[in-house]
Parts: structure tokens; sequence; C-alpha cells
């Protein structure tokens, strides 16, 4: 029978079915950091239970760990006691522990794919919700809450049911200026915040073929940002090229084998979808949002949709986000004055995307009064960063590299952006005091986040480039 | 964790879509080691000015005419982040219901974990919820977990809901997945040497 990617992998997963009920699913690898894990490992020991398979779960210091200094002890005490806290629990455990100081230390999503953890075909869950990054190397990927990595810490398994499956196609060529993120939030501004709900979805189609594999993670990442559990791109000889030779890849024969089996992993071509999408990649443009969810994206020459165009039921909490990000319903976004820019995250922190602004910013300088922080996904991508001489182009546009952690994505370090001021960023969301209380968060790629830092304002990239 | 089955209560009305898991509990909470307290926190940036208690905002939580044990919310609600501090921070407010049209499926599974029932309605039921409470916020609503149904007393208008079966064992009996997980071992094992 014809099967899609995500179910060729799921049937393979299956250890058990409940009637009327979920299934029992096998994880391969469980990635833990510092803020959603210690209750479960607290859990675990009410219970007297040991870690199952501590060799298949991996272990970082990312979302609470300060992007300066990171050599001294943590400041703040409630970091450094969860900080700590996580290093006991993985020496009582048995659990490999990437912490800081360590040289594969990061952003948990980022270092997964970059040591070679991440492979196709697995099942792979860490306690945050951007876990969907790994499916870009056709893995089943997906966030889960605590109880559930208590289990996962218990059982090496879960109970779920079958999500719905969805395909989005993107085709054509994508214009100049126009990269990976604005596929991503372009697709979630027409299908919203909530169209994915309950889906698990494959990319596909041409535009998304020819994505390096920085791209296709940056879109997978942002999967869960229109409600889905996850989204996946069937792998291919860019997904193994980009494997090939790291840390934890298979090696030798092993490799072969393995590369053997990946190519197996795609969608037969009459499985069948409950829904799907197409899209053209020739009608994106450089996107931004200018509300509160990520659904609230338009092209950065477009206008902030009037009161006229929303629906009654909709326009209090419309009026409520425009409200918080002090913007008016109808004006247009490009020329909008901004204060911070981030760079960073687990959806724009990987050395492409260092890349893409270096090379954008070379000889160029930062807008007066404009803050702008670079924050390396990880220790590896801040150390190429270092070696290609990327850091110099930084420093003499007045970018600040920081130290690689997920820093102002959700500011829960001291990388807060003040009440009021407006930030440019990567990330992937832009909710109320995600990135500070009263912080007001416009979403965008790194080249249109890197054109804002030059002009110190909203900024068409193609006019630039 | 303890059953639940029958709530009938008050309501406490939030008509806001996509609330996300930030707003619910914002992330410089998130630094306990322990699965207590956060109902003090619980929407703190909607609740408190300049996170100050001494400065309340004009929010559903602080008005004292609306109370009880079920959380009735807008479209999409618990999208965003996985933390399952949400779902404990709604829970140790008080809270054993949370009503809404549409979940965000992390949370959903968060809170049912967390024995707070996740009731789905359908937009015009949620509506008439809304309306309800507007006229009389002493409205009750049943929540039946059994006959899977919730109903306004007052308008006796009711509405079914479902829920897996599986789930609903669970939680009529107050066991959770782990003690079910243990309890196959020797399969997992199994499957692990077939692999
Ligand atoms: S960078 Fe942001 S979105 Fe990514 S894992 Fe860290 S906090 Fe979550």
């Amino acid at each position: 029978m014809a099967k899609t990617l995500f179910e060729k992998i799921w049937d393979k997963h299956v250890v058990k079915e409940i009637p009327d009920g979920p299934s029992v699913l096998y994880i391969d690898r469980h990635f833990i950091h510092e803020v959603t894990s210690p209750q479960a490992f607290k859990g675990l020991e009410k219970r007297g239970l040991q870690v199952f398979r501590p060799k298949q779960v991996v272990a970082t210091a990312d979302h609470n760990v300060p992007t300066l200094n990171q050599h001294l002890p943590i400041k703040e005490e409630l970091s450094r006691i969860q900080v700590q806290t996580l290093t006991e629990n993985c020496k009582k455990f048995g659990i490999d522990l990437y912490g800081l100081g360590h040289p594969y230390q990061g952003i948990v999503h980022v270092i997964g794919p970059e040591l070679g953890v991440t492979q196709p075909g697995m099942t792979m869950v860490c306690g945050d919700s951007h876990t969907s990054t790994h499916g870009a190397f056709g893995a089943i990927a997906f966030g889960i809450g605590t109880s559930e990595v208590e289990m996962v810490l218990a059982t090496q398994c879960l109970m779920q049911s079958k999500p719905k499956l969805m395909r989005i196609n993107v085709d054509g060529e994508l214009k100049t200026g126009v990269v990976s993120k604005d596929i991503i939030l372009y697709i979630i501004a027409q299908i919203s915040a909530s169209g994915a709900t309950g889906y698990f979805v494959e990319y596909a189609g041409s535009a998304i073929r020819s994505l390096s594999m920085e791209a296709r993670m940056t879109i997978c990442n942002m999967s869960i940002e229109m409600g889905a559990r996850g989204g996946m791109i069937a792998p291919d000889d860019i997904t193994f090229d980009y494997m090939k030779g790291r840390t934890f890849a298979p090696q030798g024969e092993a490799w072969d084998k393995a590369v053997a089996y990946w190519r197996t992993l795609y969608s037969d071509a009459d499985a069948k979808f409950d829904k799907e999408i197409n899209i053209a990649a020739a009608a994106i443009e450089p996107m931004i949002t200018y509300g509160t969810n990520p659904g609230m994206g338009i092209g950065v020459t477009g206008h902030i949709p009037a009161l006229s165009e929303i629906e009654e039921k909709e326009k209090p909490s419309y009026e409520k986000s425009l409200h918080y990000m002090g913007l008016e319903p109808g004006a247009n976004i490009k020329g909008k004055k901004i204060d911070y820019v981030f760079i960073g995250s687990c959806t724009n922190s990987r050395i492409e995307d260092l890349r893409m602004v270096a090379s954008f910013v070379k000889g160029k300088k930062k807008a007066a009064g404009v803050e702008v922080w670079i924050v390396p996904g990880s220790k590896q991508v801040e150390q190429q960063a270092i070696q290609e001489g990327i850091d110099k182009v930084f420093a003499e546009a007045g970018f600040m590299l920081r130290q690689p952690g997920c820093s102002a994505c959700l500011g829960m370090n001291e990388d807060k952006i003040p009440a009021g001021k407006y930030c440019i960023s990567t990330s992937n969301r832009n909710f109320e005091g995600r990135q500070g209380p009263n912080a007001r968060t416009f979403l965008a790629s790194p080249l249109t986040a890197a054109a804002a830092a030059v002009t110190g304002e909203v900024t068409d990239i193609r006019e630039l480039i | 964790m303890s059953a639940i089955n029958t709530v009938v209560s008050s309501i406490v009305p939030l008509p806001i879509e996509n609330i996300d898991t930030d707003q619910i509990i914002p992330a410089r909470f998130l630094k306990a080691t322990s699965r207590d307290g956060f109902g003090k926190n619980l929407f703190r940036d909607w609740r408190y000015e300049n996170d100050s208690e001494a400065q309340p905002k004009d929010f559903v939580l602080n008005n004292p005419t609306y109370t009880g044990k079920i959380l009735v919310a807008g479209k999409n609600f618990g999208c965003g982040s996985s933390r399952e501090h949400a779902a404990w921070a709604i829970k140790d407010y008080g809270f054993d219901v949370v009503v809404s049209s549409f979940f965000a499926d992390i949370f959903r599974n968060n809170a049912l974990n967390n024995f707070l029932l996740p009731v789905i309605v359908s937009e015009g039921f949620l509506q008439k919820i809304f309306a309800a409470t507007e006229k009389d916020a002493a409205t009750q609503v049943e929540v039946n977990l059994e006959k899977q149904y919730i109903k306004i007393t007052t308008t006796g208008e009711q509405e079914s809901f479902d829920i897996n079966a599986y789930k609903k064992t669970c939680l009529l009996n107050g066991y959770d997945d782990i003690d079910y997980l243990l309890s196959i071992r020797n399969d997992i094992e199994a499957y692990e040497a077939a692999k």
C-alpha cells in the first residue's frame, strides 16, 4: 500500500496499538535542556526509577544561559540553579551533557543536526515545541511537555495518537532577496496560526528540494507556529552531503547501509494526504510580521490590514494586538523605525544565516541608535564564524557577536528588549512579552533584519541588493 | 493524581483568540525546578502593570464578579511554547476544566497529563457560553466527562464533546500514561530487540 513519508517512519516505531486509544510510539532520540527537564527527573526519583536508555538522551544548556562571559558563574540565582540541576541530573542518570564551556554546547535544535545526532527515519522528541526543526532530515520530530519528558526518560516511549497529514508543495523559483524564512512566514500568513493544528506537515515541491539543509531547518522549525505537531522533508543527496562525516553520523559500511535505507524515505506517488496546499514560490515577497502571533505577516511592501478587512468576531483580538504593537490599522510597515535587531534563535542562527548577514553588511555600518545582537546557535557556529572572519565583518559594522544560547528569542536570561522598543528579530515568535515585558517584535529573515540594522527602519532588502 | 468526572461551576470568560502559553505563564517564571506555585503567576502580564501586584490591570482574573473552576477561552487556546508550566499554572490557580473551540495539540496533551480537562466545543456553543455569562455572571456550567456533555444550566443548552476513550478512562480513574508504559516494559524491550 502506498505510504507517506510520515507513515513509513511512524509504522516502524509503533510498539503497541491500544484499541480506541493512542499508539505506544518508540522514541529513538530524546533531547533535554535545563528548563523543561527538572520536574521530570524529580518525577522519576519519586517513583524510584532510573533513566531507561540514557545513551539515547542528549542534554544541553541553552534557554537560560547568559550570552556574555559564559566562562563566569551564572549571575542570576534561579538560572544558575536550573543549569546546575541539569548538570547534576545528567551525572546521576548517566546522560551526556553538552553544557556551558563544552565545545558542542548550543541551542538544542542547532546542535542535534550539526553533530549528526539527528538522522533520517528517526523519531525524536524534546521538551520544546521547535523540535520540529529536526524534521528537515526526514525524521518524525515533535515537542512534548514535561510529563511526557518523564515518560520518555522512564520508558523511551510515548502514547501518541496518529495526527492527520498535510502536504505543502512549494514550486517554482524564489525571487531575489527571498529566503526560506520568507517561505515559512508566507505559509503561516496564508493558513493562520492555527491552520495546521492536528496535522503533521510534509513540505515538498521544487522550491523546497533546492534548499540547503539550514534553509530546510528554518522551515520545519516554524511548523509549530501554524499549529502543526511537526514538519518534515524527505531526505535526499543534499541531506546526505550535509550529514556525511558529522561526529555521530554513521561511518564506513554503516553509513552506506544507512543511506540505502534513507533513500526509501519519501512519500509514495499515490500516497494520500488529508490536506494538500500548493504555493507558487514566485508569489513570495520578503515577509515581516506586524502583530502578536506569527500568522500576522505581510510582504514588506504591504500594509497592515485595515479594520474593515478583519472579521467582526476577530476584531477585539486584532485591536488588542495592534494596540500592543503601537501600530495603526491600514498603515504601511516599510519605513517603521526599529531600535533593536536580533539575529539568532533555532530558526536562524546557523552558519549559513551568519554568512548571509555578513555578505550583505560587509563594508556597511549599522544605523545610529540601533543595537544589533548576533547570537550564534552553537559553540561550533561561533568558532566557524571566527575562522571565516565573519566576526570581524560584524565588529566593523558595529554588530555585537555574543555567545550561543536562546537569548532574546524568549528573554529568559538578561537579553531582553526594553518595554515599548521595536525589535526586528529572526526568531520564531512575536507573542506579547516574548522578548521581554512589553517588547515589540517584528519577525523577518536574516537578510531583512540585516537591512533594517543598516537603515534603522523596516526596509525592502530588494532595494539594497 | 486525582480523578475528575463532573464539574459544575460558574466560569471565568476570556474571549480572546490565539492565547499562547507565553501569556499563560511568561518565560521568566519558568526557572523553578518544581511543579508547584505557578498559579500566582498565571497570566501575570495581563494581570499586573509593571509586574506589580499593587497595580492590578483591568483583567478578568482581577474581577471578583467572575470566579469558578472552568476557564472559557477563545479559539486556538494554548498555542506556542510546549511549556507544561502553562497547564500547571491553570490547575494550580484552581481551574479543573478549560473550554475552547480549538486547542493547540501540545497544550491539550499537557492538560490531560495534569488532570485538567480540555473541552472542545463548537464556535457557536462557545459564543453561547460567553453570552450567557455576560447576561448573568453567576451562570453555572456543567461538564460531565462520563457522559461527555457540557451544559449551560440556566438555559439548558448543551453540547456533547469528544475525548479519546483511553484518555477518558485515565481521567476518570486517576491513571497516568507512565503507569501504563511501565506495565508494558516487556513489550518495549521486545520491540528494541527486534529492531
Ligand atoms: S531559540 Fe527560542 S524557540 Fe528555539 S529553542 Fe530556544 S527559546 Fe525555543
